[in-house]
């Protein structure tokens, strides 16, 4: 298990390097360079262009300005967006908690149908009842995320005004929680495309628990059905949904950006989204290798979880 | 396009289908022996109902898009404004937009555009992914872990953050699209092949390449890679469905195609911009968005029935 998470941890620090370089080749890709995109004003005089190009370093060598970049973001300093006049760890501070709220929310949501409902359709296969499912989370898969959004509020805010259109819009996260009610259609749109891709993997994954051998030996030594199901299908078929969760973090990040876009919600996704519509370079960055890291995270947990959870898998 | 399912080139008499059922065992010798793998494949895709629902939707939407403006005339070039907003009447049968062009000759000409660059998409990221796959896979050692990493940090970086910054600094055309969504695409296809590799890589008739003074490269293109077809096929259907939404969630972000193209994501964004005052005209959400839908869940079918057809081929050998 040591030597396994030592090679795994290694595997990461190697891939985050590699991220680095990525996102760092793409404010270089920008036309005009660098500092195009820092002054962004098709004015700006050569003198002052030149300026500027010393001034952020942008006649060094390509290397050193990476060493550099990266030397300072392992200090805490992720770049200074000079469209918001903030720092980008100030940018996340404000924007982080938010968007994790409503990940959690949607996530813990979608679970919460996505689970029961795969097994129900795995138990009672090739019924009625796991038809109509299956083409539920075939409309969920098929949807753009963004659709759902705008179908929820047509719905439920315009024709019925049930909920309002738009998300909690407070500043700080209790003001946020404070208004349950606005909280509504964000999540359910989020856990809605989500609880596609878990009723499916749960309904798979049960599926092929139900033919496995520990399956008949239960039922041969006259465990009950419900023992059956619930001591030794379900707990099985949890780890390929936990694995999932640590591999979905991207989707859930991207998910995230559509909704918050549509319901106005003032977290990560949005902030990306306005940062790129100003060709804000240093939050663009920033919060792309801050979501790298996150999703290296998950991915590294979801391995390691997997193995403690399943003790068939032991790792090295 | 390339993508509809090859199955569908050889028309495979259904007939024969029951026939394999009824008899399993005799039928898998004569199986093994004497038909094709398209034609094996074509008899377990033809016994799904669902599948066949699902490319026929599919050839129906290509249909729609590309034959259906010889016979549903509509200017898409010349904006009417007099009609603009104007509901389903005889002239117009699914209204008009907000500039007064056609929805229903709009929809076909934003299929145009979603079809193609959903196909040309998937045929770029997996025909990329499947050689990378392939040759890491093949080479294996210190090569397949570079070039694995590699992949592992794409996949990591959340896809639509590539996306939006490469919408930014690109101006999004048709052939820029596809190069933006293939590049975040191949990265999974290449995973996926590298495994298929994995075990390709170690088959008797692999290794007689080797022995006999094949070369690497001739290995990997004339011998792993039709081997590994079912995955791609199956990985480039899927590729179908997931470009075309990619395409109108850059469309709705206001970062997809530029007017005066359009697509289908394009044309939703632009009756959303009506949301603000309250009423929507139905037509310029729900056909436009029905259209993705279909479209989407037709080749996710045609998907789930390809691996199902391919699986059962390699069972039955």
């Amino acid at each position: 298990m040591a030597g396994y998470l030592i090679r795994r941890g290694f595997q990461a620090i190697v891939v985050l390097f590699l991220i680095t370089i990525f996102t760092f080749s793409l404010q270089h890709l920008v036309p005009g360079g660098a500092v195009r995109a820092l002054i962004d004003n098709p004015r700006a005089t050569p003198q002052q262009i030149a300026f500027y190009t010393h001034l952020y370093g942008f006649d060094r060598p390509i290397w050193v300005q990476y060493g550099k970049w990266v030397w300072q973001m392992l200090h805490g300093n992720l770049g200074y967006s000079a469209k918001n006049n903030l720092t980008v760890a100030a940018e996340l501070a404000l924007y982080l908690p938010k968007t994790m709220i409503l990940v959690l929310l949607g996530t813990i949501v979608s679970l919460l149908f996505g689970i029961p409902l795969g097994l129900y359709q795995a138990v009672k296969r090739y019924t009625l009842g796991d038809y109509v499912l299956t083409g539920v989370s075939f409309v969920g898969y098929a949807t753009p995320t963004f659709f759902v959004g705008i179908l929820l509020v047509l719905w439920f805010s315009e024709d019925v005004k049930l909920f309002p259109a738009f998300a909690p819009q407070e500043t700080s996260i209790l003001g946020v929680l404070g208004d349950p009610r606005a909280f509504v259609l964000p999540v359910a749109a989020y856990a809605f495309v989500l609880y596609a891709l878990w009723s499916r993997y749960m309904r798979s994954s049960v599926m092929d628990n139900l033919v496995q051998d520990y399956v008949r030996t239960a039922r041969a030594k006259g465990a009950s059905e419900r023992r059956v199901l619930w001591t030794h299908i379900f707990r099985n078929s949890l780890t390929a949904i936990v694995t999932l969760l640590g591999l979905s973090l991207p989707t859930l990040v991207a998910g995230a950006l559509f909704i918050e876009v549509i319901f106005n919600y003032p977290g990560m996704g949005l902030a990306f989204y306005n940062a790129a519509l100003n060709f804000d370079y240093p939050t663009l960055l920033g919060f792309t290798v801050i979501a790298s890291i996150a999703t290296i995270i998950g991915n590294l947990l979801a391995d390691i979880s997997y193995a403690v959870l399943d003790p068939r898998v032991r790792y090295g | 396009m390339a993508i509809v399912p090859p199955p569908g080139i050889e028309p495979a008499p259904a007939t024969l289908a029951p026939e394999v059922l009824a008899e399993p065992a005799a039928a898998g010798a004569l199986v093994g022996s004497q038909r094709s793998l398209f034609r094996r494949g074509w008899e377990v895709f033809a016994q799904n109902r669902l599948a066949l629902a699902g490319l026929a939707t599919a050839v129906f939407m290509v249909l729609f898009s590309f034959v259906g403006p010889l016979f549903y005339r509509t200017d898409q070039v010349h904006t009417d404004l007099i009609n603009a907003l104007c509901p389903p009447s005889g002239a117009h049968l699914l209204g008009c937009d907000s500039v007064g062009y056609d929805v229903l000759g709009r929809l076909m000409i934003a299929g145009q555009t979603s079809l193609e660059v959903g196909g040309a998409a998937a045929v770029v990221a997996v025909l990329f992914g499947t050689l990378y796959g392939a040759i890491s896979g093949f080479i294996g050692g210190p090569v397949d872990a570079i070039l694995m990493r590699i992949v592992d940090a794409g996949l990591s970086i959340p896809y639509i953050t590539v996306l939006v910054i490469l919408a930014v600094i690109f101006q999004p055309t048709r052939v820029i699209m596809i190069l933006i969504i293939a590049v975040f695409y191949w990265l999974g296809v290449a995973r996926l092949i590298r495994g298929e590799t994995l075990s390709l890589r170690t088959r008797e008739y692999v290794q007689a390449v080797k022995v006999a003074g094949g070369s690497r490269m001739r290995a990997v293109v004339r011998h792993i890679v039709p081997n590994a077809i079912g995955t791609i096929i199956v990985q480039a259907t899927f590729a179908v469905a997931d470009s075309i939404i990619i395409l109108a969630s850059l469309g709705f972000l206001g970062l997809g195609i530029q007017p005066p193209d359009t697509d289908w994501g394009d044309m939703l964004s632009n009756g959303l911009s009506f949301i603000q005052s309250g009423s929507v005209p139905w037509w310029l959400i729900y056909p436009a968005g029905l259209a993705i839908i279909i479209t989407c869940i037709a080749f996710n079918f045609i998907g789930d029935a390809l691996r199902d057809a391919f699986e059962t081929r390699l069972q039955r050998r």
